[in-house]
């Protein structure tokens, strides 16, 4: 079984349409595999065996009629606790949404079951998005498949996790400051943030709405093409879907090549809070790109240097008032109702014991930004700060056709590090926030182990927004280059389970 | 505060000048609510037209119904507003059980339409322009019922229960900008202005605007201000005034209230209050201190609405006939002095006089029957000219009857009043009661004839050509005929008896 | 650019309806102090000249047609409700008005 659970989802597809294995072997060999190594990683919150198994079978079902199978039909998934499930627990890592079994799916949740792929189950994240090492999960954290006293990463930390520890072949991420390519660079994982408004954020659980998006996460590039092509496209429920063709992603992964391109290297993301060996596998991958035929350019960012101080004022905001139903009035946890406190007490109360610590701090981070007299000092100035990034990174754009960067700034950190330092905490997303809040594409994928504590290490590639395709040509040559100097793919050489 | 120990409203209005502003919320008539495409009709299960979105499930996101927009233009227009090239949603922050999302998704300080007017008419005919600061979009809440307290109300229960159906139906509020100089008219104008606004929103047909339903709702703001003084005084806001009548009553109450707590020297409250149907007075509710703090910020699920100038065209171009406009036409056409005009307006006689022309009557009776014994009986009873128990159909099949003679005016009240007192059709009512116009000639010409015969100085001087003596043989003959004879035709008879060219 | 004080953050707490505890107070009130200094750099800009951004992509003008959709069943609605009564949810009293 080890060998099916270690095939990519473009292997398996192609294993299942031509009838070598079926859909319900794959699903049960991955669920077999969850059942074995998920104690100790923790990637699942909630695990869907009857659904997993009921999907698979129509797969196979379907291929027994001589019916077209999709590009991912059978290949199981996990999905971030984040999108809504019918039917299926979903918390967002949160003790106030415990239990809650949502009525509908998320537009994406459907794009999944539409293309015949199986989920297996809900993976761990920081409550409510917020965090960047899924430590703040009110169900515990989960293990960094590499090194299990590590973190995975946050807030998808939970779906990195489970393609590292193959636990499922494909995942979903939801990336608002780096949720999808910090989880993926600490965990020698592949994750893409598409340009924002790429994938309907209909049934997303909302941190901030304006920079939310949700995004494929696979252990190869070309998995990860397949999952964006199958999840991406416009959707009348989500007004700021992109009304526009899917960027030709697939052909872009498969093509893998970079000769001719320019290619950016901000110069803001080094220096200061910057590891030697996260530096050293960036700058080698700077040279291998020249190697390959890119034509290297050194740009600058300057406004840059607001972006974490913007992006801590805007996500708080908005996550202050989306958060603002959660009240125990019409879903989830209730505490407190004696029939004789009022409903506001119960209100405050609820929240008080639903909500973990950092999802209380960025409410009244957000409630306080958005104050009168406040506003146009905290939320108005992140604003501005905002036009100024995108500016910086069109002026970039009017000059290459990606920028790189390290995806953060060192490797996995040990879980309790920085768990009560969120300053120290937030420095995770140094280079990934940029990019969220320009609303563009942005990759990681893996460029190496850093030589000091033998973990992955991430390298990002940023496309201009609608160009997602970019980020897979040059992920596609840089994987290939790489898998051919190492012999392998990287996660082999993670210890096993 | 007793309503007993009030100043009077002359003497309120004698110290001090009312400052007013009137925000009216007004429900959108569309098929599916403003952000979501649940059903807005009314009278459905409880939470049985709500989906993710309009219940603030996780996850669900709004999208803007293009009519709800297009209707918010069209109320823009007609108020003669500049309607914004570009503005946004906003999400105004509050915890309210009402509310699925705990923020209301409305417009903060992009209002799609601005800096308007409307010139409202009072009662003596005069024109009063109330300027409209704003008209924006949002959405209401849901309906709550408080159980375990007294009648219903929210103090002393012991829980409520929640219906989301109203939840989200769009909503468009109207805020005017201060009302100054109406001076001691400045409840009337309150009413006259809620009143014209009704019209106009019923004319553009984007609302059917029943303030009984809760689908049009006003909070009327007042100051008071010494004479003489620029600086307005603090106000208080008194909420969810729903009927023209209260409109005018809490803006009344406010004045003496107002007056009465400057005249002692105390300070008012800028607080919330609530209005009392019963005896029109209002009473205190939230005190709006600083704590509040809606935290106002651009939707960010929502994209910018941006509408584009020929569509604002399009729409202007399309606009119906406006109330204004229209009365004046119909003035014309009725042929009536601003005088009467105004009394068939007061009366609240417009519709009722147009719905019996269309059942075949013509301007002149129609308005005739109405404005008199039909008003004649609301005045009495103390009700609305429209909700009395005849119809335009019956009122025109009366007037026909006249046309044709059969009934004389004396015998078309009697009709008309038993109509209203609910004896059945006028055509049954005149079979009943027996009340049909003596139109047997042989037995009109025997009173004739008797008349002519009992008062020959008078049927002398007719013959002498003084015709304007007839009226009192016609009196004569309709006394013997107990009214029950055409006056017209009776009078023809005698003319033509004595040989007088009428 | 000043922090924020004890005070300042129990009453952002009630606003935002947390029930906070007297310790974990005095805990957020530090590391909130903490974060504000550090946040408060984008004030730099303030004065600029610079359109705000809201939304990072440039669209408008996203309507659907006022046509009707099915909504959940009244179960469905009242599924996740902690208490439910006459087809309602059941809520605890509320105190005044909105
Ligand atoms: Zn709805």
């Amino acid at each position: 079984m080890t060998e099916l659970i270690k095939r990519t989802a473009a292997d398996t597809a192609a294993a299942i349409a031509s009838g070598e294995v079926s859909a319900v072997e794959v699903a049960q060999a991955h669920l077999d595999r969850i059942d074995a190594v998920d104690k100790k990683v923790n990637a699942f919150l909630h695990v869907d065996t009857e659904g997993a198994l009921s999907a698979a079978r129509a797969v196979d079902e379907k291929r027994a009629k001589g019916e077209k199978l999709g590009p991912l039909a059978g290949v199981p998934l996990a999905l971030k606790d984040v999108f809504t499930t019918k039917g299926v627990p979903t918390t967002c890592g949160s003790k106030i949404l415990e239990g809650w079994i949502p009525p509908y799916d998320a537009t994406l949740t459907t794009r999944l079951k539409d293309a015949g792929v199986v989920i297996l189950g809900k993976t761990n994240m920081d409550e409510f998005a917020m965090g960047s090492s899924t430590e703040n999960s009110a169900y515990g954290p989960t293990g960094n498949p590499w090194d299990l006293s590590r973190i995975p990463g946050g807030s998808g930390g939970g779906s990195a996790a489970a393609l590292a520890a193959y636990q499922a072949p494909l995942a979903i991420g939801t990336d608002t400051g780096g949720s999808i390519r910090q989880p993926g660079a600490v965990t020698g994982t592949v994750g893409v943030k598409p340009t924002y408004g790429a994938v309907s954020r209909y049934g997303l659980i909302a941190f901030s709405s304006s920079l939310d998006q949700g995004g494929p996460c696979a252990r190869t590039v070309l998995d990860t093409a397949l999952l964006h092509e199958a999840i991406a496209g416009y959707d009348p429920l989500d007004s700021t879907s992109i009304n526009a063709p899917v960027p030709a992603v697939v052909e872009a992964a498969k093509r893998g090549e970079v000769r001719g391109m320019r290619i950016g290297v901000v110069k803001e993301f080094a220096g200061e809070g910057y590891q030697a060996g996260v530096m050293q596998r960036f700058n080698e991958s700077v040279e291998l790109l020249r190697e390959l035929g890119a034509e290297i350019v050194e740009v600058s960012c300057p406004s840059f240097t607001l972006a974490l101080p913007a992006y801590y004022l805007i996500a708080p905001s908005e996550a202050s008032s989306n958060l603002a139903r959660f009240d125990a009035m019409r879903y989830g946890l209730r505490v407190g109702d004696d029939g004789t406190r009022s409903a506001e007490d119960v209100t405050a109360l609820t929240r008080e014991a639903g909500f973990g610590a950092e999802v209380k701090r960025r409410i009244i981070l957000g409630t306080y930004a958005l104050s009168s007299g406040y506003y146009d000092a905290y939320y108005g100035s992140a604003q501005k700060v905002r036009t100024l990034i995108s500016r910086d990174f069109d002026a970039a754009f009017a000059g290459v056709d990606v920028l790189i960067s390290p995806t953060t700034p060192t490797t996995a950190f040990p879980i309790g590090e920085r768990a009560d330092d969120p300053m120290a905490m937030y420095l995770a997303d140094l280079c990934t926030i940029p990019s969220n809040l320009a609303g563009n594409a942005a990759m990681s994928l893996p460029c190496g182990l850093a030589p000091e504590d033998n973990l992955p290490v991430g390298l990002q590639i940023i496309a201009p927004a609608m160009a997602d395709d970019r980020l897979y040509r040059v992920g596609g040559a840089v994987e290939a280059a790489l898998n051919d100097k190492w012999g392998h793919p990287l996660l082999e050489e993670a210890p096993a389970l | 505060m007793s309503v007993i120990s009030l100043v009077s409203y002359e003497d309120a209005l004698a110290s001090y000048d009312p400052v007013m502003g009137l925000e009216v919320h007004v429900e959108l008539g569309t098929k599916t609510k403003m952000f979501c495409g649940c059903s807005t009709e009314l009278g459905a299960e409880p939470n049985s037209q709500t989906c993710p979105t309009c219940l603030g499930l996780p996850g669900s996101l709004p999208v803007v119904n293009a009519i709800g927009v297009e209707s918010a233009i069209k109320i823009g227009l007609a108020l003669n507003c500049e309607i914004a090239e570009w503005c946004r949603f906003a999400r105004k922050n509050y915890f309210y059980p009402d509310m699925p999302k705990n923020f209301q998704t409305s417009q903060y300080d992009e209002p799609i339409a601005f800096n308007g007017y409307l010139d409202v008419q009072l009662e003596d005919g005069s024109t009063f322009r109330v300027e409209i600061e704003r008209a924006h979009m949002e959405e209401d809440t849901g309906k709550s019922s408080h159980i375990g307290g007294a009648t219903g109300r929210i103090h002393g229960a012991s829980h409520s229960l929640l219906d989301y159906n109203r939840a989200g139906i769009p909503l468009i509020e109207i805020v005017t900008k201060p009302i100054e100089g109406a001076g001691e008219r400045a409840p009337e104008v309150a009413k006259a202005y809620v009143a014209e606004l009704r019209e106009l929103i019923k004319a553009l047909d984007v609302s059917e605007a029943r303030m009984d339903k809760g689908q049009m709702r006003c909070d009327v703001n007042l100051s008071l201000r010494p004479h003489g003084r620029e600086k307005f005084g603090t106000r208080s806001e008194t909420k969810n005034v729903n009927s023209l009548r209260s409109v005018e009553r809490a803006a009344r109450f406010e004045i003496r209230r107002h007056a009465t707590v400057l005249d002692e020297g105390g300070t008012i409250i800028q607080e919330t209050r609530h209005f009392h149907e019963e005896d029109g007075s209002t009473t205190a509710g939230r005190i709006k201190d600083n704590a509040e703090d809606y935290r106002y910020f651009p939707e960010p699920d929502l994209v910018p609405i941006a509408p584009a100038r020929d569509w604002v065209e399009e729409l202007r171009a399309g606009l119906p006939e406006l109330p204004r406009v229209r009365r004046a036409r119909l003035q014309g056409e009725w042929g009536l002095s601003d005088k009467d005009m105004q009394s068939v307006l007061n009366a609240g006689a417009v519709q009722p006089i147009l719905d019996t022309i269309a059942a075949g009557t013509n301007a002149e009776q129609a308005r005739k029957w109405w404005m008199g014994e039909v008003a004649r009986n609301a005045n009495e009873t103390g009700t609305e000219l429209s909700e009395q128990p005849i119809t335009p159909a019956q009122v025109a099949r009366i007037a026909a009857l006249v046309a044709e003679g059969k009934l004389n005016d004396k015998l078309a009240k009697q009709v008309i009043a038993a109509v209203l007192a609910g004896e059945g059709e006028p055509d049954a009512v005149i079979e009943a009661r027996g009340l049909a116009v003596v139109s047997d000639d042989s037995a009109l010409g025997a009173a004739v004839d008797q008349a002519i015969a009992e008062n020959g100085a008078i049927a002398d001087k007719i013959r002498d050509g003084k015709i304007a003596a007839v009226g009192a043989l016609v009196g004569a003959v309709m006394k013997t005929t107990r009214g029950q004879a055409d006056a017209a035709k009776v009078k023809d008879l005698i003319l033509a008896k004595l040989g007088v060219e009428a | 650019m000043p922090g924020i004080t004890r005070e300042e953050v129990a009453h952002l707490a009630r606003l935002s309806r947390l029930e906070l505890q007297a310790e974990e107070l005095d805990h957020f009130a530090e590391q909130l102090d903490v974060i504000i200094g550090a946040v408060a750099r984008v004030s730099e800009v303030a004065g600029q000249d610079v359109p705000p951004t809201s939304h990072p992509l440039p669209l408008t003008n996203v309507m659907r047609a006022d046509v009707v959709r099915p909504s959940l069943t009244p179960e469905q609605a009242l599924s996740g409700a902690p208490a439910v009564e006459e087809q309602r949810f059941r809520v605890p009293q509320i105190l005044g008005e909105g």
